[in-house]
């Protein structure tokens, strides 16, 4: 019985894989998508479709919008006050914007901040916390949520003896692993990171990508990345970002090898940024 | 010549920090020189008597109603209206008229409160002289000081932990309760302390709305007298200097231990959080 | 298959539902002291204005007629008004300049060791209560003016002044010092370099841009001093004459309406709260004068 709660990854893979191979099936389609912070424009129509089980990294210079459009995905930009936006991003045949079940969509769309967040509590009670506001309550089911999410985020062995003590003392790399852990709790399908390792350690940003290569086969990965390398060495697909609109979205290796822009080209091989 | 000028005003500099501390280690070596004479068990725990030599048990009584009752009122209220501005408002005029009101409330003198809450709570009310009375007027007195100091520390709440709560599909309310109030802790609760210190130096508004009844009241709707209130009234009334000395020494006391509680309250959760 | 998405959709509904409703509880909340502000102002303008509105009395012998003789019907509070603007300016130039070297010498002069002592404990005597500053005026300050200045009562303005000043110290000092120690410490070290002298620095760059926070202290000072009350009554004596010396027996607005609360009823009552007002629109005026003056400094 549990173990069915535990796994609904499986239960979707098998819908997936009767409907369309993994590898074409479009997880997030965004079209036309404008943003404006009062009066300024953040963002251009921006349209593009995120496949599922993929990685998909968004480069560009600082301000040119890449997070701002990251925070659109799961609406975190609806807590800055005075943010409208028109277009259309459909989740699952769903327009996040005119459902406005925004619970629904963040425990659906999970995210990594940019500087790991964790609460003031126990390493558990972090891991724990978003299932428990979900209403689950049985020791059981908790204890094996925490148990899988922190495996599944490659910490479980570094912090299995400490659950207890305080989630603050654990290293930067260590917290942001078990932030990692704590949105796989949640089970989402779509995992948002906002520039995950810009507060870490060479060792520890190494982890954190190696992670990410292994987190593919179950979640669909946005990563907002300021780190080219890092960028081609996670991602499947890049998005090139530049003053709000999207100048290049491709393959990965084509967008590193031969860009069809001269602007992506100019960035990515350092000429500005 | 400016060198003349200069050795004057730290001249003066000194000379006014050694007055301050004189004045202020006067006043507090008076009241202890005068007052230690009367302090014992018995004049703490003791019962009042009019003719004199008696306690002051019922004086402290009623102040701790007053504080418990006030408390009880204004703690939750201002907690949440500090929420409100700070976690759900949009900034507008409904907040600038909240603060403005809020900021009005702090400049009122107390003997304004005890007229309002004479008239207000005492008559229109019909809850009569009464510790209720006293209770209410002190909770609008310290609304003020716990939103105040709430609002303080809900910003010291980093908007990280509220991004990863929310971030998580729980709702406001979920991320209030859960992450943002228990790390606003230290903060609200030494606001609560420094209102229980405001509570029990209120003499004026507490001296119109509680009256100076000298007796363990029976119930919040006696009348009754705060310890305060009393230290003032055996001034007044028979000159006892000793009595409201030794009262003196007693909210001096108190002062202390709240002030100390704070601190230690506040480095105690603080270092929880590490 | 899997129960956490079904619960999911469930219990969304009432979450949401609770959101609504919690923030516009909070709301209430918040909005509970614009209603109290409203009905003290609404309670005390009402009954202050009834004897000008209803019963015929004029507000300008009230304002400035010399006699109070509640049993004769006659209310005139022009006494309490000069008694309690020379309590409070006199309290305030006495208590200001000291409470401010004092924050200067704590925050910039004394010995890291001896300010670590001394500011908590100033910060501790704000709050002390009040009435224990008027005991001890009464039983040191009141006996003192009598005995050297040969006063047949010592009970006077010279000896009101004193207790508030002294009541206003622990305030000014906190958070004046509090202003001193913002101050940028590249202020300090500018001036410093160009061959000014640490007095110089002081009272030329660190005072001036501290000014705000300065103000903020007297402000908060002088609302303690006008509004004080209960200290006030045991050393001032409660003549109601116009003071014309600091020796004369005074009383102010604030004793007026503690002293007679008690037992007045009908027109007097109303007309305690006619003085609350007057007390009411002087703590407004001093507050506007004070900001205007700040601001203007600032320019």
């Amino acid at each position: 019985m549990y173990t069915t709660i535990l796994e609904p990854k499986m239960v979707k893979d098998e819908k997936s894989t009767v409907t369309e191979t993994p590898e074409t099936k479009t997880k997030i389609h965004v079209e036309n998508l404008n943003l404006f912070y009062g009066e300024k424009q953040a963002l251009f129509d921006v349209s593009i479709d995120i496949k599922e089980k993929e990685v998909t990294a968004l480069i560009g210079p600082s301000g040119c919008g890449k997070s701002t459009f990251l925070r659109t995905l799961n609406r975190m930009n609806d807590l800055i006050e005075g943010v409208k936006i028109s277009g259309k991003i459909i989740i699952d045949d769903e327009n996040i914007y005119e459902s406005n079940d925004v619970i629904k969509l963040r425990t659906k769309v999970g995210m990594v901040f940019q500087k790991p967040n964790l609460f003031p509590m126990s390493i558990y009670d972090n891991v724990a916390y978003g299932p428990r506001m979900q209403g689950i309550k049985n020791k059981a089911i908790l204890n094996e949520i925490v148990e899988n999410s922190l495996r599944g985020a490659a910490i479980w062995d570094e912090v299995q003896d400490r659950l207890k003590s305080s989630a603050l003392g654990l290293s930067g790399g260590q917290q942001q692993r078990v932030c990692i852990a704590r949105a796989i709790a949640m089970k989402p399908d779509v995992i948002l990171m906002d520039e995950p390792t810009s507060a870490l350690d060479p060792i520890s940003t190494l982890k954190i990508e190696e992670l990410i290569a292994a987190m593919k086969k179950d979640y669909t990965i946005v990563i907002v990345t300021h780190n080219m390398q890092q960028a081609a060495r996670v991602s499947d697909k890049t998005a090139f970002f530049l003053n709000g609109e999207i100048i290049e979205f491709d393959e990965t290796s084509k967008i590193f090898s031969m860009p069809s822009d001269q602007r992506t080209e100019d960035y990515v091989t350092g000429r500005f940024g | 010549m400016r060198k003349l000028k200069d050795l004057i005003l730290l001249g003066l500099l000194w000379f006014a920090a050694f007055l301050t501390v004189a004045v202020l280690v006067t006043i507090v070596g008076f009241i202890f020189y005068k007052g230690i004479g009367l302090i014992s068990f018995d004049f703490i725990f003791g019962d009042y008597s009019p003719s004199g030599g008696g306690g002051i048990w019922p004086m402290v009584v009623t102040t701790i109603y007053t504080i418990v009752i006030s408390l009880l009122i204004a703690t939750p209220i201002g907690i949440l209206a500090a929420v409100y501005l700070q976690e759900y408002a949009k900034q507008g005029r409904m907040v600038r008229i909240i603060r403005f009101a809020t900021e009005s409330l702090t400049g009122i003198p107390s003997i304004i409160y005890g007229l309002f809450g004479a008239v207000f709570f005492v008559t229109t009310l019909k809850l009569g002289m009464s510790i209720i009375a006293a209770s209410l007027t002190l909770t609008i007195i310290i609304l003020p000081v716990i939103i105040r100091t709430t609002e303080e520390s809900l910003k010291t709440v980093p908007q990280s932990y509220r991004e990863g709560s929310l971030a998580l599909g729980t709702t406001k309310l979920q991320t209030l309760y859960k992450v943002i109030l228990p790390s606003a802790m230290p903060g609200i609760l030494s606001g609560i302390i420094l209102s229980m210190g405001r509570i029990i130096g209120e003499s004026a508004a507490i001296f119109l709305t509680a009256g100076t009844v000298a007796a363990m009241p029976e119930s919040i709707f006696s009348s009754a007298r705060t310890l305060t209130v009393h230290s003032y009234l055996v001034t007044q009334e028979a000159g006892d200097i000793e009595l409201a000395a030794a009262i003196g020494i007693i909210l001096i006391a108190i002062i202390l231990i709240l002030n100390f509680s704070a601190t230690w309250i506040s480095k105690k959760l603080n270092k929880a959080d590490y | 298959m899997s129960t956490l998405p079904v619960k999911r959709e469930k219990s969304n509904k009432r979450k949401y539902f609770m959101e609504k409703l919690s923030g516009k509880v909070f709301l209430f909340c918040a909005l509970l002291s614009v209603i109290s502000l409203l009905l003290i102002i609404g309670f005390v303008f009402f009954k202050g204005s009834k004897p000008f509105i209803g019963e015929g009395y004029s507000i300008v012998d009230f304002l400035f007629g010399n006699d109070w003789v509640p049993s004769e019907n006659q209310f005139g509070i022009f006494p309490m008004i000069v008694a309690s603007i020379y309590a409070t300016i006199g309290a305030l130039i006495i208590g200001v300049p000291v409470g401010l070297f004092t924050a200067i010498f704590l925050a910039e002069i004394a010995p890291k060791s001896i300010a670590k002592i001394i500011s908590p404990a100033v910060q501790l005597l704000a709050g002390i209560p009040s009435v224990l500053y008027g005991v001890f005026g009464l039983a040191v300050i009141v006996p003192f003016l009598q005995n050297q200045l040969g006063l047949i009562k010592g009970q006077s303005l010279i000896a009101v002044i004193l207790v508030l000043a002294i009541m206003m110290l622990p305030t000014v000092v906190t958070v004046a010092e509090t202003a001193i120690r913002a101050v940028p410490k590249s202020y300090r070290e500018g001036s410093l370099a160009l061959g000014a002298s640490q007095i110089g620095t002081i009272f030329k760059v660190v005072v001036p841009s501290a000014k705000s926070g300065i103000m903020t202290a007297v402000v908060l000072g002088m609302g303690r001093a006008i509004g004080e009350t209960m200290a006030v009554i045991l050393v001032a004596g409660n003549s109601l004459i116009i003071p014309t010396s600091l020796t004369d027996s005074i009383r102010p607005l604030t004793t007026n309406i503690a002293l007679e609360m008690g037992y007045a009823f009908g027109t007097h009552q109303e007309m305690l709260f006619a003085t609350g007002i007057v007390l009411f629109s002087f703590i407004l005026l001093l507050n506007f004068v004070l900001a205007r003056i700040s601001s203007k400094g600032g320019n």
